[in-house]
C-alpha cells in the first residue's frame, strides 16, 4: 500500500517568512556551538562521577 | 465535552539509597513517605480507608478470584507501609517498591500538570527530610520508569468515563491513538529491550513493557488498554479508564498534551464521532517500533491495509478532534481545548519540520538532542555508559542534579505553569472537584480525620461512636462551590459533620 498522505504533511503551510539572519551562517554556527558547549560545560559539572558504576547501581524492582 | 473532565495522575517514582545499590526499597520508600508527614504540619496522621477499593474487578464485566491473583494485584491490602493523604487532597505511599505520588483530582490539563508537578515538590521535601531522622539515608529519586534492567514501573493516567460508552468503542479507538501518542508525550530512553541490552535510543520508556492489547494486569503481561474496574465514583454513572502505558514525563507541555488530547479522544468516542476504524495490525509489536524509531518514518499498517507514520495516524485523531470541536462548540470552545488543539497541531507539523525546535517542549527531543550533543563532542556510541547516566540523570528529581531541571534553569524548557502556582498547589487542593473536601478536612481537622479516601472522610469525633464516615462518591461535588463556606465556618469537625449529616 502506497502512503496515503506525504510525510512532511503542512510543510508548505508551516514555512514562515524568515526574518533575515543577523551575520553570516558561518557566523550563526559559531554561535550555535558555543551554545552547545555552554549547556555541556555545565551538565559535565553535575553528571555522577562514575558513569559506568552508577549506572550498574541503579536496580529496582518492578513495579505497576 | 472538550478537554475538561475528571482525571488524575500516578507516578511511581524510582528509588535508590546512595551508595547502597542492594538497599531493601521497600524500606527506603517507607522512609520517604514518612519524612514527608513528619515534616508536615500534621498532627495525626489520617488512615487510607480500603473499604471502596477493588483491584480485581475487571471493567468487561466480570470478577478475578482472589486465589488466582498474583499477589502484586491485592492493592488493597493494607501490609502497614506507609501511606498519607495530604492537604491539597493527593494520596503518597508505598506502592510495591517505589514511593508513589497521586494526584488529586483535577477537571482539565493544566490542573493535572500544576497537581503533578507538585507532587515531585512534594517527592523532593521528603527526600531532603529522610537523612535527618533516626535511621535515615541519603535517597535519590527518579521520575522515569524502567532501571534498564528488565524492572519497569508506572505513571498511570486516570479517566473518568461514562459507563454507558461501550467498552469495545474505547479500544477499538484507542489502541490506535495509544500505539502513536509517544511522538508527543514520550520521555526518551537510551537502550533497546526490556533489560535495555540493545544498543540505541528510543521514543518511550514503557513500550518495550507491554505485552498484550487489553487486560486486567499491571504488573505482568502489561496490556496497553487495563480494564481494572475501580470507578471510585458511582459505578452505575461510571468507568474509570485506569491508563498505563504512559512514561513519567518532566516537560510540562508533554504531561499537558498527554492528556490534554487523550482527553479528546475519549470525548470523540463517548460522542460516536469516529467512523473510520484505525484498528492497527498488531499494535504491540507496532508499539515498540514506533517506538525504537526516532527519525519518525517507521511505517504503521492499519488492519484496512492502510500504511502510515505514527505521526501521519496522529494527525488523523488531531483533524477529527479539530472538527469535532468546531461542530459542537464552534466560537464557544474554551480557551484550554483550543490550546491543546494548536499545540498539537503545532507539533505534528514540527516534529517531521524541524524535530529540535519541539525540544523546549517535549521530554523524547529534549532527551534525544542533549545525547545527540553529547555523541557529536565525543564520539560517544550508544552503549556508552555516559549516555545511558545521561537518560538515567535526566530524570532525578533534584534541581541540582537533574538534567531536565538543569535544562529547565538555562530556560532551554517551557513552563506552563510558575514555580509559585507549583509550590502553593503543594498545600492546597484543586477548588473543583470532591479533592477540595478531602484536602480542607486534612488541613483543619486532621486530628479529628481517622481515614480517607477518594470517596470518602471518616472522622473519629470524640464522644461520639462509631467514625463518621462522610461519602464522597461525586468527584463534582465537595467543591469549594459546595462547602467552601461551610468548611471556613466549622471550626470542629462536630460542627462540619453535624451540618453535612442534617443533625443540627
Amino acid at each position: 500500500m502506497a502512503q496515503e498522505q506525504k510525510q512532511p504533511r503542512k510543510s508548505s503551510e508551516s514555512e514562515e517568512t524568515e526574518v533575515a539572519p543577523e551575520g553570516s551562517v558561518a557566523e550563526r554556527k559559531v554561535a550555535l556551538d558555543e551554545d552547545v558547549d555552554a549547556i555541556l560545560d555545565e551538565i559535565d559539572e553535575v553528571l555522577e562521577a562514575n558513569a559506568e558504576d552508577f549506572v550498574k547501581s541503579f536496580i529496582q524492582k518492578g513495579g505497576q | 465535552m472538550s478537554v475538561r473532565r475528571v482525571m488524575g495522575t500516578e507516578v511511581e517514582y524510582g528509588i535508590s539509597v546512595q551508595g547502597q545499590p542492594f538497599a531493601n526499597p521497600m524500606l527506603a520508600s517507607s522512609q520517604v513517605v514518612n519524612a514527608y508527614a513528619t515534616g508536615s504540619a500534621q498532627a495525626r496522621r489520617a488512615r487510607w480507608d480500603f473499604e471502596e477499593e477493588s483491584p480485581l474487578r475487571d471493567i468487561r464485566g466480570w470478577e478475578r478470584p482472589r486465589g488466582m491473583a498474583d499477589p502484586s494485584q491485592l492493592t488493597d491490602e493494607d501490609l502497614g507501609l506507609a501511606n498519607i493523604i495530604l492537604t491539597n487532597g493527593a494520596r503518597l505511599y508505598v506502592d510495591h517498591a517505589h514511593p508513589e505520588y497521586s494526584s488529586p483530582e483535577v477537571t482539565n490539563p493544566l490542573d493535572v500538570v500544576k497537581w503533578d508537578k507538585a507532587g515531585e515538590l512534594v517527592m523532593l521535601a521528603a527526600i531532603r527530610r529522610a537523612p535527618q531522622l533516626p535511621g535515615g539515608q541519603p535517597i535519590a529519586l527518579y521520575k522515569n520508569n524502567t532501571d534498564n534492567k528488565g524492572a519497569s514501573y508506572g505513571a498511570h493516567e486516570n479517566y473518568l468515563v461514562p459507563r454507558s460508552t461501550p467498552f469495545t468503542d474505547i479500544v477499538r479507538h484507542l489502541i490506535p491513538f495509544f500505539v502513536t501518542r509517544q511522538v508527543i508525550c514520550g520521555a526518551g530512553r537510551v537502550g533497546l529491550g526490556q533489560d535495555g541490552r540493545g544498543h540505541g535510543f528510543q521514543i518511550s520508556q514503557r513500550a518495550d513493557f507491554f505485552e498484550v492489547e487489553v487486560g486486567l494486569e499491571t504488573t505482568l503481561k502489561r496490556p496497553i488498554i487495563n480494564t481494572r474496574d475501580e470507578p471510585h465514583a458511582d459505578p452505575e454513572r461510571h468507568r474509570r479508564l485506569h491508563v498505563i502505558l504512559g512514561d513519567a514525563n518532566l516537560a510540562e507541555v508533554s504531561t499537558y498534551l498527554k492528556v490534554g488530547t487523550t482527553a479528546l479522544v475519549l470525548a470523540m468516542i463517548e460522542d460516536g464521532f469516529i467512523a473510520e476504524d484505525f484498528s492497527v495490525e498488531s499494535p504491540v509489536a507496532a508499539l515498540r517500533a514506533v517506538s525504537h524509531d526516532p527519525t519518525l518514518t517507521q511505517l504503521i499498517t492499519l488492519k484496512s491495509g492502510r500504511t502510515l507514520t505514527a505521526v501521519q495516524l496522529q494527525w488523523e485523531y488531531h483533524d477529527l478532534a479539530r472538527k469535532f470541536v468546531e461542530e459542537r462548540y464552534g466560537a464557544d470552545a474554551d480557551a484550554q481545548t483550543v490550546d491543546v488543539l494548536n499545540r498539537w497541531e503545532s507539533l505534528l507539523t514540527r516534529l517531521v519540520d524541524d524535530v529540535w525546535s519541539c525540544s523546549r517542549e517535549l521530554d523524547w527531543v529534549a532527551k534525544w538532542r542533549l545525547l545527540s550533543q553529547y555523541r557529536d563532542r565525543d564520539g560517544l556510541d550508544w552503549d556508552d555508559a555516559k549516555l545511558q547516566l545521561v537518560d538515567l540523570q535526566y530524570s532525578d528529581i533534584r534541581p541540582e542534579k537533574g538534567l531536565y531541571h538543569r535544562l529547565l534553569a538555562a530556560g532551554r524548557m517551557e513552563r506552563l505553569i510558575s514555580e509559585g502556582e507549583v509550590e502553593a498547589a503543594v498545600h492546597l487542593p484543586p477548588t473543583d472537584t470532591r479533592a477540595y473536601f478531602r484536602g480542607r478536612c486534612l488541613e483543619k481537622y486532621a486530628d479529628q480525620v481517622a481515614a480517607a479516601s477518594w470517596d470518602s472522610v471518616i472522622f473519629d469525633l470524640s464522644g461520639r461512636d462509631p467514625l463518621q464516615r462522610i461519602p464522597t462518591l461525586d468527584p463534582l461535588r465537595g467543591t469549594q462551590a459546595h462547602v467552601g463556606a461551610l468548611i471556613d465556618r466549622c471550626a470542629d469537625a462536630r460542627d462540619l459533620v453535624d451540618a453535612l449529616t442534617h443533625r443540627s
